[in-house]
């Protein structure tokens, strides 16, 4: 077994956003330093672990970390869970991807956001934010709890609205309902960027098609290396196979076969579910760490 | 003259071995190694030194054998190999050394690369090391990528006094060895007890770090330091065939399969985390030595009864080592020569049921001198299979030229470097897989090697 002895990545910050998301700053100073929007880290939690994409939600250079949320779906995402401030990650690289580019002439943009992708959407938005563009925002979940990440949004954006399925924040029902709103009435929205489930990006781009709108999406395949090694992440993006770990995680939402992409996700649900199975019966189920 | 025969090596039986991941082939004992070594004519003009990327000085380190001097042939093997107890097992000996031996011409050439490796676990056994205390100079190298190449050339460095540093974006070290080759043909064990040595004599090594998106080379030198920079990335981009249906659940690259199984230690799943999904009929589409690790691994993974390699050329023109077709015929791989898929049909939910294959011909040789595959118009057929690896070669990612001022690259993606490894940058060499496209280890050793020098050279007359 190898040691690591030199250099470890230390949780410096853990918060509960929700009963099933979280927030880590980890100590990692080279990701941090060359972190841009919009691309990902690839960490391994020990030994025996697999390697998890997660996006870099925010990064701070000065202090040498960078924060990761994450929604816990699985094994691997559970265990991460149980992690404490003080506790040690085996590996994180980053920062891999490439970083969003926006239409030249465009002036006012709307971020749309479900789930743990409102983190992922919240530094693209920042940065533009900070350009000068005129940004707006629609965020979706469950329910209010699962609306995370609302403070900074609104602390970036000129408008958020925001949309739940039952209703107990902004409007009952799904992000597309209320982006169906924004477009009929706001003529100016000239660019959109949306990041979450694949099946609302997917719906997303379909109703931004039909208003001749250039969305952007920031794809989310099973990954293995990260470098463009092994293929794992591949989808289709008009008729042509792309690495998403190189090409992407972002591109042109209207030519992105996310059909394909949904497939894709279920290569290793069996597997998945051994494993998660396994690992409640040996951690008593549902332990969430504190 | 009659000579004796070749000493067999002892093997892990077929039928017990396909239900291991443990090394195949197990080594000769002292007695057998005195023996094989004793075969050895002791040439005054050994040709097969020449037949050796690195010039192992073969008669030499045999001689110490027969007399029982381990130690001894362990530093002449040393002198010029750092990687002996690897290469002693993957060398294409019947490529290099081996086929100069004099002795193919009365018989059997000597078995050198097992010689090779029987001195190279003698001294991981008894722990005998290089005895190495170069006076330190005070320049910094860094080192990217941790395949043979990489290490090779941090080795040489490090011998030399230099301060070196080794980047890799795995988290893990030793390229291909340690990602692509299988624990049944290359124990890790080895891979670390070789990078061990390294870290002895004073290697720096960072892992996760992907130079490029980490951090820039130009960054390296211009803030951190570094004198000059050694690039052994490898070829790693995995080429698929362009076909339809490539993209259905469970057809993967030889990288992805092979990563998933010895990196990330797959074939312990759920023990370990990482998943492998195969179903009941592999095909592996490809004839070199990736084919061969993906098929024997595949075949090794629970719940598979049936590996096909499918290769488009016939038994004759596969690129694999021998010793691992022979071994792959043993196990009970089974082969479709001359015939070449054309489609992967998938199932209404998006895994593959089966692959549609041409029946190919050989025609005129090509650049390569091998004969060309043709298709035969109207003999397509199809293969009940439900688990494809395309094991097509590999080509060198363009991250680094694409980020680094001034480097300049092949239209394939190659670096473009001098006999030496000098870059069109100074102070920037590179070798291995990343300058010739996908070679052997003992190849991008020797890059790695000759990039030394040339580093030594260019820090010696940098004022
Ligand atoms: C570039 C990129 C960025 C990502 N950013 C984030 C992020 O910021 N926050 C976050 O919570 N997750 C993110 N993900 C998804 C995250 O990597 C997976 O949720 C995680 O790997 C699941 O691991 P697990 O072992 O816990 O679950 P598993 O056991 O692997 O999976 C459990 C369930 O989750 C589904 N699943 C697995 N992998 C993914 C995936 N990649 N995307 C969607 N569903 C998946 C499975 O189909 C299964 O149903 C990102 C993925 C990519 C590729
Ligand atoms: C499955 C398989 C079986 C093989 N079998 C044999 C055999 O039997 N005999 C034989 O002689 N040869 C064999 N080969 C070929 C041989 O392994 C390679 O030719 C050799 O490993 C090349 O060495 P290298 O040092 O150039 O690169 P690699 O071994 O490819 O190492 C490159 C390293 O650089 C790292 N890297 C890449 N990009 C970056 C970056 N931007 N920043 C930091 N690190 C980076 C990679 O992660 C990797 O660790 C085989 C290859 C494969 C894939
Ligand atoms: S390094 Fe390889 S080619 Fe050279 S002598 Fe050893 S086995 Fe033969
Ligand atoms: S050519 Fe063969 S017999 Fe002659 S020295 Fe080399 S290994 Fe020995
Ligand atoms: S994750 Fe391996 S190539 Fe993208």
């Amino acid at each position: 077994m190898r040691k690591r002895v030199l250099r470890m990545y230390r949780i410096v910050r853990k918060e509960v956003l929700n009963p099933a998301v979280k927030l880590m700053d980890i100590e990692a100073p080279r990701v941090a330093k060359s972190a841009k929007p919009g691309q990902f880290v690839i960490l391994r939690i020990y030994e025996k672990g697999e390697r998890i994409p997660l996006t870099i939600a925010d990064y701070d250079p000065g202090k040498g970390t960078v924060t990761i949320v994450f929604q816990e779906v699985g094994k691997s995402t559970k265990l991460l869970g149980t992690l404490n401030e003080g506790d040690y990650i085996a590996d994180f690289v980053g920062p891999l991807g490439n970083t969003m580019e926006v239409p030249k002439g465009a002036k006012k943009i709307l971020g749309v956001g479900g789930g743990v992708g409102i983190p992922a959407l919240y530094p693209k938005l920042k940065m533009l934010h900070q350009e000068g563009y005129k940004v707006e925002a629609i965020l979706g979940g469950r329910s209010e709890e699962y609306v995370i990440f609302r403070k900074e949004m609104e602390a970036v954006c000129d408008k958020v609205y925001y949309a739940t399925d039952d209703g107990t924040l902004g409007k009952k029902g799904f992000v597309t309902d209320v982006l169906k709103d924004v477009l009929e009435n706001d003529k100016e929205v000239d660019f959109v960027i949306t990041v979450g489930p694949v099946i609302m990006m997917k719906n997303v781009c379909k109703m931004t098609k039909e208003y001749n709108i250039p969305t952007i999406v920031s794809m989310n395949p099973l990954m293995v290396d990260g470098t463009g090694m092994c293929g794992a992440c591949r989808i289709e993006v008009g008729g042509e196979t792309k690495f998403v770990c190189m090409d992407g995680p972002i591109f042109d939402g209207h030519l992105v076969n996310f059909d394909l992409a949904m497939t894709r996700l279920n290569m290793f649900k069996k597997q998945e579910k051994i494993s998660l199975e396994l690992y409640e019966k040996e951690h008593g189920g549902g332990h969430h760490g504190r | 003259m009659a000579v004796k025969d070749r000493v067999p090596m002892r093997e892990q039986d077929p039928k017990v071995r396909i239900k291991n991941f443990d090394e195949v082939a197990l080594g000769y004992t002292e007695e057998e190694a005195i023996l094989e070594a004793s075969r050895c004519l002791q040439c005054p003009n050994p040709t097969c030194v020449a037949g050796c990327p690195v010039h192992v000085r073969i008669p030499e380190f045999i001689k110490a054998i027969t007399e029982r001097k381990f130690e001894e042939a362990y530093k002449i093997i040393t002198s010029t190999n750092s990687l002996p107890a690897v290469c002693g097992r993957v060398c294409p000996q019947e490529e290099q050394c081996e086929k100069n031996c004099i002795l193919n011409r009365i018989g059997k050439p000597i078995a050198i690369g097992r010689l090779e490796r029987f001195v190279a676990d003698y001294a991981l056994q008894n722990n005998i090391e290089e005895e190495v205390k170069p006076e330190k100079k005070n320049k910094k190298v860094a080192i990217i990528g941790s395949g043979p190449a990489g290490l090779t050339c941090a080795g040489d460095l490090l011998k030399m006094g230099y301060d070196v540093t080794i980047f890799e974006a795995l988290h893990a070290l030793g390229g291909v060895l340690t990602y692509g080759i299988p624990e049944f043909r290359l124990p890790k064990r080895i891979v670390e007890a070789e990078i061990e040595r390294l870290k002895k004599l004073g290697a720096k090594v960072e892992t996760n770090v992907v130079v490029g998106k980490t951090v820039t080379i130009d960054e390296l030198m211009e803030e951190e330091g570094f004198e000059a920079v050694f690039i052994g990335t490898g070829a790693g981009l995995p080429r698929f065939m362009g076909i339809p249906g490539e993209n259905l659940n469970r057809v993967y690259s030889a990288n992805e399969f092979l990563t998933r199984i010895n990196l990330m230690k797959a074939y312990k799943f759920p023990e370990y985390d990482t998943p492998i999904a195969v179903g009941k009929r592999v095909a592996v589409i490809g004839g070199g030595n990736v084919a061969m690790d993906a098929a024997r691994s595949a075949l090794r993974l629970e719940g598979v009864e049936e590996v096909i390699v499918v290769y488009r050329r016939s038994k004759e023109e596969m690129p694999a080592r021998a010793e691992e077709i022979e071994h792959a015929i043993e196990e009970g791989i089974k082969f479709e020569f001359l015939a070449n898929p054309i489609r992967i049909n998938g199932t209404e939910d998006g895994w593959v049921k089966s692959m549609d294959v041409i029946r190919m011909k050989l025609g005129e040789p090509d650049s390569s001198g091998r004969r060309r595959p043709i298709e035969i118009p109207g003999s397509e057929f199809t293969m009940e299979v439900d688990t494809v690896i395309m094991a097509l070669g590999t080509s060198p990612n363009r991250l680094i030229p694409s980020t680094t001022k001034d480097i300049q690259v092949q239209k394939w993606g190659g670096i473009i470097t001098d006999e030496d490894g000098r870059t069109s940058r100074p102070g920037v060499f590179a070798g291995g897989d990343a300058v010739t496209g996908a070679a052997t280890v003992i190849l991008a050793m020797g890059a790695g090697k000759k990039a030394a020098k040339a580093i030594d050279e260019y820090l010696r007359n940098k004022k």
